[in-house]
């Protein structure tokens, strides 16, 4: 992938509302690298905002305004085609896959061989320090473990953006820096625009990119 | 799986064409299971009203009526089936709502709810005759109390099983419905916060049998309504518990209605039919007796409420919730294991608690017949649970691609087939099949046990469907898997518990099918629960107790495949939460 199809993520004339009544409206650009953080209390839509960019937005929602991925328009497009990584707020490990499972889960088809896909796995389980950890079940990992699994599941799938819905928010002070540093360093190093939502102001001093405020609460959000 | 792998390589967006056959799902669902009540009750009307043309009936009048009217066992037979039926429905839901009250949240509760689930599975038929082998004059009880409390040296002349007034019905419905009600209690209690609620009402000064009575009831009740209906319909109706413990000189009116229709004389479908609508019109007027009830008794407990007094009796309450509970276990275990005894005794002295002898001539004997009747009774509920689970899988999946809410009013359809009572309809059915040639099929069997296998393999399943967190599914897709994928990787082997209990519940439910297979296989389809409620004019404890226990292992064995399956499957998989 040349540099000159990298152009990030642009939100054109987004416009989401439901029943006739306007839930947010945004119109901006995330360069590679970069985060956008987006700030709004509960039930203000961001979540809604990223079902709209990721693709599984609710029929009952209308959009307006179009998303587009290094040039690409993503309108039509299903979530498995538009190559955009997303983590929420618990790591959703697949409980009946082993952590090596979870991993060659998102691995793409086209990396072929048993055993290039397992060094594959290694390798990246070994970037983030849980070396051997590929037999293990999910559900015996710690809380930061499972999160930096998460994290290379994504990863692994070669994603062109990042969309962050509020994944620090159940660790603990220590741990939450700690994964914050590690995904934001994985995306600028990877040349990921990256759009996180939170309503925690020391997670978007972290993200230290540009903040975007969204609307009012309503209660269909 | 290829279509997910092809999509997940590319943008594709076009569905396949298997794709655009699931929004359906959703409808041929609804039809598997009320077109043959519709047609059914048709069926049924129609010979009611004089028109049957198979059998030369073209006029339209109420000649059928008169005749019915004109049975003298009559009135008894319609009274007998309004007072089992609310009997045991009040009765049941007493029990349900005094063990939840008094009992919830504790160490005891758990206990109960453990010992009371595996009965659910347990068919009608065998509760029945487990209860009735224990409370027989030569049964259980009457040998562990004679002769030292009795005097009895030999069984005494007692009508206990079959009485006049229909008790000991009440008694096998009471013991097989409590369970089915208490299960329903137990997901609505997750709905309504009942914990925190009975908390707040307790630091107010109330006891916690009527915190729970009024604080948490009223709620519990709305989510429970539907299911405490259907317990009311089935009760009024029922047929195989009729015949084994209920009276016969008359019996119900279900009964009567099934016995003129395997009358030889053709002649008496005519009344046969105008008594299945006579059953339909008492069950409806039932159950608008029983709303009426409802409103009486919401009003009676607001002024209770209003009077703000804290309850009195709690402890008796408790004891007596806890009491029945215990007895309604112990009806149907020791029932069945009195099956089981029964099976396999020789010789049996009175009052002996044991059997002097045991003998396998009984199993020996009627093993060819049993394996014969058992082959059936799994292919025809194997082939009814693979078609409600893969209705139900489709249509919830169809509701989460195409955002699809489930309705109130979808759920009343759900609940039609358990409503309407099976002999208003199943009789029509029969008549249909009468006419069309069609009848005494193992297929039609199979497509009528699908009417009451579907609707709780969906109840069953589509709870833990929608509670699944489907943010694996956003997960999974923005990973590259298309929605194909996403189901057959990841949603069903999570799923895969709920998946089997589901199936294990429909298999259940097909086993203790009687009616459906008496009426519409024309008597020449024989499954075990048949064949056993046949057996029981003739009163051969040994051979009936052979054939309810094979019944009650068809409906059971398929419980401990789902529980044991995931367990072994998953065995490394803590997250699946069943180790």
């Amino acid at each position: 992938m040349s540099d000159a199809t990298r152009d990030g993520l642009r939100l054109e004339g987004l416009v989401v509302s439901h029943g006739g009544h306007r839930l947010l409206a945004i119109d901006d650009h995330v360069r590679p690298g970069e985060v956008l953080t987006v700030m709004g209390p509960s039930g203000s839509g961001k979540s809604t905002l990223l079902s709209v960019i990721v693709g599984t937005v609710d029929p009952a929602f209308a959009v307006r305004g179009r998303v587009r991925l290094d040039g690409r328009d993503l309108t039509g497009v299903p979530p498995e085609g538009r190559r955009i990584g997303i983590l929420f707020q618990e790591e959703l490990l697949f409980p009946h896959l082993s952590v090596g499972g979870n991993l060659a889960f998102g691995l793409p088809p086209d990396l072929r061989g048993r055993a290039a896909r397992q060094a594959r796995i290694e390798a990246a389980l070994e970037e983030v320090g849980l070396t051997g950890f590929a037999g293990r079940d999910p559900a015996t990992l710690s809380g930061g473990e499972r999160a930096r699994v998460a994290l290379m599941r994504m990863l692994l799938s070669e994603p062109r953006a990042l969309l962050l819905d509020e994944p620090f928010s159940r660790l603990d002070a220590a741990l939450r820096a700690q994964v914050r540093d590690l995904v934001f360093a994985a995306a600028r190093a990877r040349g990921l625009p990256t759009l996180l939502v939170t309503h925690d102001a020391t997670d978007a001093a972290a993200a230290g990119g540009r903040v975007f405020e969204i609307g009012v609460p309503v209660a269909s959000g | 799986m290829s279509l997910g792998e092809a999509a997940a390589g590319g943008a594709s967006s076009t569905p396949g064409r298997r794709l655009r056959l699931l929004p359906w799902a959703p409808l041929l669902t609804i039809l598997a299971m009320l077109a043959p009540v519709a047609f059914g009750l048709g069926g049924t009307l129609l010979p009611a009203l004089g028109w049957l043309p198979a059998l030369g009936g073209h006029g339209i009048g109420l000649d059928a009526f008169r005749d019915l009217v004109a049975w003298p066992g009559f009135p008894r037979a319609a009274t007998l089936s309004l007072t089992t039926g609310f009997a045991a429905t009040a009765v049941s839901l007493a029990l349900v709502c005094l063990v939840c009250a008094g009992w919830q949240g504790t160490r005891a509760f758990t206990f109960v709810q453990r010992a009371l689930s595996p009965l659910l599975s347990v068919p009608h038929a065998a509760a029945a005759f487990g209860i009735a082998f224990l409370v027989a004059p030569s049964g259980w009880i009457a040998r562990a109390l004679s002769p030292w409390l009795t005097g009895w040296e030999r069984p005494p002349d007692l009508l206990i099983v079959q009485d006049p007034y229909g008790l000991a019905m009440i008694a096998g419905l009471v013991a097989k419905e409590v369970p089915f009600l208490l299960l329903m209690t137990l997901s609505a209690l997750g709905q309504v916060r009942s914990g925190q609620s009975v908390m707040v009402a307790q630091a107010l000064g109330h006891r916690r049998t009527t915190a729970w009575l009024k604080i948490v009831l009223p709620q519990v009740y709305v989510q429970i309504r539907l299911p405490v209906y259907a317990v009311l319909a089935y009760s009024m109706s029922v047929v195989d518990v009729a015949i084994i413990l209920g009276p016969n000189t008359p019996p119900t009116l279900s009964v009567q209605v099934v016995r003129w229709m395997s009358d030889p004389d053709l002649a008496f479908r005519f009344q046969a039919a105008a008594g299945a609508v006579a059953q339909l019109a008492l069950v409806v007027a039932g159950l608008a007796v029983w709303r009426l009830l409802e409103f009486a008794a919401a009003r009676a407990g607001r002024r209770w409420i209003e009077r703000g007094g804290r309850g009195c009796g709690d402890a008796a309450l408790r004891a007596a919730g806890l009491a029945a509970a215990i007895l309604v276990s112990l009806a149907i275990g020791l029932g069945i294991a009195g099956l089981a005894v029964w099976s396999v005794a020789g010789f049996w002295t009175f009052p002996n608690l044991l059997p002097d002898s045991l003998t396998w001539r009984g199993w020996a004997r009627h093993g060819p017949e049993i394996l014969s009747a058992a082959s059936e009774t799994v292919i025809i509920a194997g082939a009814a649970t693979s078609i409600a689970l893969f209705l139900t899988l489709a249509s919830l999946e169809a509701e989460h691609r195409h955002g699809l809410r489930p309705t109130r009013r979808a759920l009343w359809l759900l609940y039609i087939p358990l409503i309407v009572p099976q002999v208003a309809f199943l009789t029509g059915l029969q008549t249909l099949a009468l006419s069309t040639g069609l009848a005494g099929g193992r297929v039609a069997v199979i497509l009528a046990h699908l009417v009451f296998v579907l609707p709780y393999v969906f109840l069953s399943l589509s709870a833990p469907w929608r509670a699944w967190d489907a943010r694996h599914a956003t997960v999974a897709r923005a990973l590259g898997s298309g929605p194909d994928r996403v189901l057959w990787r990841v949603r069903l082997p999570m799923l895969l518990r709920p998946i089997l209990v589901a199936a294990a519940v429909g298999f259940a439910v097909s086993v203790g099918q009687y009616l459906p297979t008496l009426l519409v296989g024309a008597g020449r389809v024989e499954t075990l629960t048949t064949e056993a409620v046949a057996l029981a004019a003739g009163g051969d404890r040994r051979i009936i107790g052979a054939y309810a226990l094979a019944q009650t292992a068809a409906a059971f064995l398929p419980f401990a495949v789902a529980i044991l399956l995931p367990r072994l499957l998953w065995r490394n998989r803590k997250g699946l939460g069943h180790v």
